[in-house]
């Protein structure tokens, strides 16, 4: 489809940076940082700026190419079409050749700073999430956000790899943290959504297995999640304030989650408008979203806060694990 | 082109001499790290 473009106004530093998804930036960051300081080794402060920067930029790079190659459906959605591509401020070339320059130099920059392996892991991330995701699975299959999601729930595994030059099973839990995280957290916003997805011929679950399907999936999801979530408390890599955290929001999560299963979010049509503006039916869908937001920042939080600030008090158990 | 978009372009143009500054200075900061790393563990 041809985007108009908007001549009101030209493209300012703040679009070609809102091309790079500064929202989910900031949630790589932040579990790259959890993995970062919970690894073992010295926290030397300008390798950990330069691997954050470099993770947040290859995350952003990944986000400015699926902008370029999106902006068509973008432009059909409500949520998307202010992007800056399918609003016509900036240019789709732009977008890519950004999201390919960036790419580029965030991978580089990590290998300076780190090792190959995270370098490796990090270009793995940008091309699974650019290429295989989005010109692949996306617009191809209900499952998409689920194999998709591992790209973005590799980060606390290139920061542990960037620090230690290895991998292991306690960063592999943390990627599947987030692994199991992403179906429940998007179909919770695809429930409210459907109408707009459904415009944009994208086949999230709501829109080809229906509602009811989702709504089931997405307890699930949350039942695997909530034990998983406690699994670094027995490999030893959680503390106790891990382990409150983890365990009181995965209660929390499963909670809101049986309730939208109970409930009838995404029976109408989608609201299709912005993110936290929900019908009352709709509401336990918005609930759950907005709550696995906060659930995802106050597990790997706590995991940074145990490491970072040196409020680890490990759990001890009775019988040697 | 017009005068709104000459000062777009011109703030766009000092936003990437700034990001192309601070990428120089990070690669030197980190090359400097790296070296004292590889000084400290008796590699240099």
């Amino acid at each position: 489809m041809t985007i108009a473009a908007d001549p009101a106004r030209s493209a300012t530093s703040g679009d070609y940076f809102a091309l790079m998804k500064p929202r989910v930036m900031s949630l790589v960051v932040f579990t790259a940082l959890a993995g970062w300081f919970a690894a073992p080794g010295a926290n030397d402060i300008v390798l950990t700026f330069a691997c954050a920067l470099a993770i947040a930029a290859g995350a952003g790079a990944a986000g400015a190419l699926n902008m370029w190659y999106d902006a068509d459906i973008d432009a059909k959605m409500t949520r998307t079409r202010v992007r800056p591509v399918p609003s016509g401020r900036v240019e789709a070339a732009e977008a890519l050749g950004l999201g390919v320059v960036v790419s580029v130099l965030s991978v580089v920059m990590l290998a300076l700073a780190s090792n190959v392996l995270a370098a490796g892991l990090l270009a793995f991330t940008i091309f699974f999430y650019a290429v295989i995701y989005t010109m692949g699975l996306k617009r191809r299959t209900s499952q998409n956000i689920v194999i998709g999601g591992l790209a973005g729930a590799l980060p606390p595994a290139i920061a542990w790899a960037a620090k230690t030059g290895s991998l292991g099973l306690d960063p592999a839990i943390l990627v599947l943290i987030i692994f199991m995280w992403t179906p429940p957290h998007f179909w919770a916003l695809c429930l409210y959504q459907r109408g707009d997805y459904a415009a944009a011929g994208v086949p999230m679950l709501p829109v080809t297995h229906g509602a009811k399907a989702t709504r089931t999936q997405i307890l699930l999801y949350s039942l695997l999640l909530a034990p998983l979530g406690l699994a670094p408390v027995f490999t030893g890599l959680g503390g106790w304030l891990y382990a409150v955290v983890a365990g009181l929001g995965g209660l929390m999560f499963v909670t809101l989650a049986l309730r939208v299963a109970r409930s009838r979010a995404g029976d109408a049509e989608g609201d299709g408008g912005a993110v936290y503006d929900a019908r009352t039916e709709n509401r336990p869908a918005l609930h759950l979203f907005a709550f696995s937001i906060l659930y995802l920042f106050a597990v790997f939080g706590a995991l940074l806060a145990e490491y970072a600030f040196g409020l680890h008090w490990p759990v001890s158990w009775p019988v040697a694990l | 082109m017009t005068p709104e978009a000459e000062k777009a372009q011109k703030r766009r143009n000092l936003m990437l001499a700034l990001a192309i500054g601070a990428f120089v200075l990070l690669v030197f900061l980190v090359t400097v790290t790296k070296l004292r790393d590889g000084i400290l563990a008796g590699g240099g």
